[in-house]
């Protein structure tokens, strides 16, 4: 009985080693194992086994059917990490087609542009204000120190609608009309973004109609430090840290002292930086302060004006300020980055 | 202003500073430099030569062999073609190895057989520019004054070696309008000394006053009115110096009269015009002009006055534009004898209206229009007169004949030091500030503890209060040296308003989506204005009154024809498939003569056509329809925490079939938005294919938006769904079946939505089969089946009731 057990045991192996797929080894193991199958068929025999002899061949019993099982389920799991393996192979795609994005519109560089110069500013605590593009002679002009037939008018050639109404020329009119609601109260501090208009034959770098932020701030003790202390933050958070700004002595009606505010700037692949105009700046002019109810005896302000296109242009590089309004959907398409 | 620097140099010094250094020095300080114009475009080694003869080349008969003397020693041979060229003549030669604008060189050559040592130069081989050469020098190679002095170079001759800096005055800054006023600038940031030219004029003859008189009428409109008589002038050419000053400063020499009158002009800031006192007649006025007058002016034109403008006359005849432009009766011409000089001061402002009423300016109009300044009337016109006298031959007779209404002195405006370094965040000292007042040439002297009593020069007529003192002294200091500081006192919240809240919050929505959005112009051709009517009917456009072009005339009056028209573009380029939004600004007024500002909305405008998405592997694009774009809205809407109902209509420029009106939930008579493809009549005017467009006037929805989240507890029991199919006629709207759902089912009904639309062989050709998912639920327990079912029944009930609703099964 033993010769049988170790006989039996070589000869499965034996056909195991050489069993070739899933259903085989199946058959094997019932051959084997099954309840009709060879070592059952042995073990059906131990009856007659003497009581010294039956726990020895007992237990070489058990040694043959764990290594036959042991040798079933190595197979058995060969087989089923191939079969496995082949089924993922024939799953295979091609990763290279393209995906199917998500829908990415854009928002219009313009205003993407005004709307960061807003977050900056409502972090400093400023309110954003806002007004009418018709405006009225006295609110675009008279009210902001440029008395009818004064030269200064000729810096900003106008769409007039009727004598006294016309197309603002600037923001400036929003803060006209902010200062009179406010009546008095301090602090002031806002920004005016919106649409202006001037009478400019159009090219790469002129538009009639365009963007202008402006911004007011009028309170007790307001300095000239302060406005280039806020004006440096706002470039610095625009065009990076290392961004530097100058300011320069210019005329405004409206301000006095007046700048204009050169930022530092690299153009693309130039080696040194260098100064370029973005916007124009001031103290707010005691005549302005007195016209729309602020004693400039007590308070004072300062006020500052750039152009969106000016801004938009350097900051993603654009060189003609006319795609601004083409709304070419290949060029819209490039600023959907969020 | 071209300040040419070889002349400020007259004035101030400025050696050892490069022109390109003083150009920064000046803009850092409050003067745009604009550009640095070389005279001397590359002329080297050209000199003054003397034609000794001329013979016809033997072989050329346009072309003249000469033998010229250019101070080298030897005589050269030089063949020369301009016709012009004569013996006795000084001429510009340039020698061999001299250099012409180009880096041409010159060398020895042979001109048909004649060999040529050099070569006689025109005014524009040696790099000048032809429209300021006077007239007889724009032909020809250029001659030279009888007095230039052999072999000197002609850069020295003609001041070619100077640098012009183009000032680009701020309309304040007119006293830099003059070559003293620049000179004072200068002087001021370089911290040196002005001189000026000495006036040493010398009067011969009899009274001026004998000759003529003046008598103005509009003392407001001219407060001060000079006239000098120079009796007995020769015309001719000017000086070269101060013709090659003129040239710099970028205006044409004419003649020594006119040339003296432009160069006092450009010195000192004042205007300046010399009649011919014959032509002009003895009485001299200054008189607004009556209706009908006309008068020729210097360029030929004849104007048609009226009485806002200010004249000159002779004899009551109109002989000038105040302060505009001469008349051409009147004008210095060759046989000119007598002068009547004229230096004045005309109200700013009427020089604007009348220079701007004939659409004329002039160097004058420019100066006088910025008010020029009260003490150089006179001090110009003696200075004219003095060099009418030098270059002209004309003798000044005594005294001034003149016309003058109220003195106008220096102001004195007082300064305090500590509002200064209060309002510049500086902290300047006394001792400072007086010498930047000692630099600008301002008198002060203390007057009280911490304060100045500054004087400010007349010229300085942009200066009335203390913070225009503050200025001066600021960027004298620097403004680089004005610290960066951060705002004191009470901290602000800061935020946008709701408004601007429901505007972000909608860009936001429809970028994130998909939608690019565009911005177009306010200025439309006036067609636009006249469809898509729908929040304008009732309303006027409004035309701007003087329009760039007709495309651009009105203001819009709805934002759909401009994405129209964008979509127009980007379809000519190819770009079909769109997804565009713009939020902007119409307008609407409310009278056909406008005299109020019109209405502005907010409107929210969206165009779709052509794909939504690109054909990929595994899913085929699709053509944009009406739902596409309903869903923008609806999701726009839903944003905004709003509900609104779409009304079939056909709104103006809409397909009549395929469109719909827009009401909020709880407001069904207030039209907020149309929708719809647009009509195919006007695909074809806009040269579209299958286009959709909404407009919606954000306005509206300010007040009703709720862009808060609310949240609601999570249900805590199951929901039961239940699906029906009925079939319908086929104008029955799917809205009204839902709004009948909702009307029986009773509170147990959560949701209820159409998910499928059927016509076909399976149902009546004039029937269609809308299939409806409910969903119902309570909020404390579980349904029963049998709550379901009642709810079920009431709503069958009803549809066959409002419907004929037949049950699909």
């Amino acid at each position: 009985m033993r010769e049988r057990l170790e006989q039996l045991k070589a000869e499965a192996l034996e056909h195991l080693r050489s069993v070739a797929d899933a259903k085989q080894l199946d058959e094997l193991r019932v051959k084997y194992q099954g309840k009709k199958g060879k070592l059952t068929e042995i073990l059906r025999g131990m009856g007659g086994l003497s009581a010294e002899e039956r726990p020895v061949i007992g237990q070489l019993a058990n040694e043959v059917r764990d290594a036959i099982d042991a040798a079933v389920s190595a197979h058995s799991e060969r087989f089923e990490r191939e079969e496995t393996e082949r089924r993922l192979a024939s799953e295979t795609i091609d990763v290279t087609l393209p995906g199917r994005k998500l829908p990415r519109g854009a928002a219009h560089p313009l205003n993407r542009i005004i709307e960061e110069i807003e977050q900056i500013f409502i972090g400093m605590g400023y309110q954003v204000s806002e007004g009418p593009e018709v405006e009225t002679d006295y609110h675009n002009f008279e009210a902001l120190n440029l008395p009818k037939d004064h030269p200064a008018r000729d810096m900003q050639d106008s769409f007039y609608i009727t004598e006294d109404l016309l197309m603002r020329t600037h923001t400036s009119p929003v803060q006209v009309r902010t200062m009179q609601k406010m009546d008095g109260e301090v602090p002031v501090k806002i920004i005016c973004p919106g649409k202006v208009y001037r009478r400019d034959d159009d090219d790469a770098t002129h538009s009639f109609q365009f963007h202008q932020i402006e911004g007011l701030v009028i309170g007790k003790n307001i300095r000239m430090s302060d406005l280039k202390g806020t004006l440096l933050q706002l470039m610095q958070e625009l065009f990076g840290s290392d961004t530097q700004i100058r300011m320069r002595p210019s005329f405004f009606p409206f301000t006095e002292p007046s700048a204009e505010v050169d930022v530092s700037y690299r153009k693309k692949g130039a080696e040194s930086t260098g100064w370029l105009e973005v916007l124009g700046c001031g103290m707010v002019h005691p005549r302005v302060l007195e016209m729309s109810g602020y004693d400039p005896k007590e308070y004072s302000g300062f006020a500052f004006g750039m152009g969106a296109e000016r801004l938009a242009m350097l900051k993603y590089g654009i060189d003609d300020i006319r795609h601004f309004y083409n709304n070419d959907e290949r060029f819209l398409n490039q600023f959907a980055r969020q | 202003m071209k300040v040419s620097t070889q002349w400020l140099s007259e004035y101030v010094n400025i050696e050892g500073i490069t022109p390109e250094e003083l150009a920064e020095k000046i803009t850092r300080s409050g003067i745009e430099i604009d550009e640095i114009e070389q005279r001397n475009q590359g002329v080297q080694g050209v000199v003054v030569g003397y034609v000794k003869h001329k013979e016809k080349h033997p072989d050329a008969d346009k072309l003249n062999v000469c033998t010229v003397d250019a101070g080298t020693g030897e005589d050269l041979q030089i063949v020369c073609g301009a016709k012009n060229i004569d013996a006795g003549q000084k001429v510009p030669v340039a020698v061999v190895g001299a250099v012409l604008p180009g880096n041409f060189k010159i060398k020895n050559a042979k001109l048909r057989g004649v060999a040529s040592q050099g070569m006689i130069c025109s005014a524009s081989e040696l790099g000048m520019n032809d429209k300021l050469l006077p007239k007889d020098q724009q032909e020809g190679i250029l001659v030279l004054p009888e007095g230039a002095e052999i072999g000197l170079p002609i850069t020295q001759v003609l001041g070619l070696d100077d640098a012009v800096l183009e000032f680009d005055l701020t309309p304040n800054r007119s006293d830099c309008l003059s070559m003293i006023g620049a000179a004072y600038e200068t002087a001021a940031i370089l911290g040196r000394e002005v001189k000026l030219p000495a006036i040493d004029l010398i009067e011969t003859g009899g009274p001026a006053a004998d000759q003529v008189s003046v008598t103005v009428e509009n003392g407001e409109l001219s407060p001060h009115y000079a006239i000098r008589y120079i009796s007995g002038v020769q015309i001719g050419p000017s000086p070269q110096w101060m013709q090659n000053r003129l040239m710099a400063a970028g205006i044409r020499p004419t003649n020594n009269v006119v040339d003296i009158t432009n160069y006092v002009m450009l010195e000192c800031g004042q205007p300046l015009h010399a009649f011919d006192a014959d032509k002009l007649g003895r009485e001299i006025g200054v008189r607004s002009a009556r209706d009908g007058e006309t008068l020729t002016t210097l360029d030929g034109q004849e104007r048609k006055l009226d009485p806002s403008m200010l004249l000159i006359t002779g004899g009551d005849r109109p002989a000038a534009l105040a302060g505009v432009m001469g008349g051409l009766e009147t004008e210095v011409t060759d046989s000119t004898v007598n002068i009547a000089l004229e230096s004045a001061r005309f109200a700013g402002s009427s020089v604007r209206k009348t220079s701007r009423k004939l659409g004329l300016r002039s160097e004058a109009s420019l100066r006088f229009e910025k008010e020029v300044d009260p003490s150089a009337v006179i001090a110009a016109l003696d200075r004219a007169a003095l060099l009418l006298s030098r270059h002209a031959g004309g003798a000044v007779l005594h005294g001034i004949v003149e016309s003058k209404s109220g003195a106008v002195g220096e102001k004195t405006l007082s300064l305090s030091l500590p509002k200064l370094n209060a309002y510049l965040g500086t902290d300047i000292s006394m001792l400072e500030v007086k010498a930047i007042f000692a630099r600008l040439n301002f008198k002060c002297a203390d007057s009280a503890q911490g304060v100045l009593d500054v004087q400010v020069p007349t010229r300085r007529g942009d200066i009335t209060r203390d913070v225009d003192l503050i200025e001066e002294v600021a960027r004298i200091h620097g403004y680089d040296n004005i610290p960066s500081t951060v705002i004191e006192g009470p901290t602000t919240a800061g935020a946008y308003t709701k408004s601007q809240a429901v505007r972000r919050a909608v860009r936001r929505t429809l970028t994130h989506g998909g939608f690019h959005e565009a911005v177009t112009y306010s200025f439309t051709r006036p067609e636009n204005t006249q469809r898509f009517t729908a929040f304008s009917a009732g309303s006027y456009a409004v035309p701007l009154a003087m329009p760039m072009s007709e495309d651009r005339s009105v203001l819009r009056t709805t934002l759909v024809p401009l994405l129209l028209e964008a979509a127009q573009y980007n379809r000519n380029r190819k770009n079909a498939d769109l997804s565009m939004f713009e939020v902007g600004t119409v307008f609407h007024g409310s009278e056909q003569k406008v005299t109020k500002q019109p209405t502005e909305r907010t409107m929210l405008a969206l165009l779709m056509a052509g794909s939504r998405t690109d054909e990929t592997v595994g899913a085929a694009s699709r053509k944009v329809d009406f739902f596409d774009l309903k869903g923008a809205v609806e999701s726009v809407l839903e944003e905004l925490g709003l509900h609104a109902e779409f009304r079939a209509d056909s709104p103006d420029g809409f397909h009549p079939g395929r469109s719909a009106s827009l009401y909020l939930a709880g407001a069904p008579d207030k039209r907020i938005g149309v929708l719809g493809q647009l009509h195919p009549q006007l695909q074809l005017d806009y040269d579209l294919d299958d286009t959709y467009a909404a407009e919606i006037c954000l306005n509206d929805l300010y007040a009703p938006a709720a862009p808060e989240i609310e949240y609601r507890d999570l249900p805590r029991y199951p929901s039961a769904q239940r699906d029906i199919a009925v079939v319908v006629g086929l104008d029955v709207e799917a809205g009204s079946l839902i709004a009948a759902v909702r009307e029986s089912a009773g509170e147990l009904l959560q949701d209820v939505r159409v998910f499928d639309v059927y016509t076909g062989d399976r149902v009546a050709s004039d029937k269609k089969s809308v299939a409806l998912a409910l969903t119902y639920q309570h909020g404390e327990r579980t349904l029963t089946d049998e709550e379901v079912a009642a709810a079920q029944q009431n709503v069958i009930a009803r549809l066959e009731q409002s419907f004929a609703a037949e049950l699909r099964k």
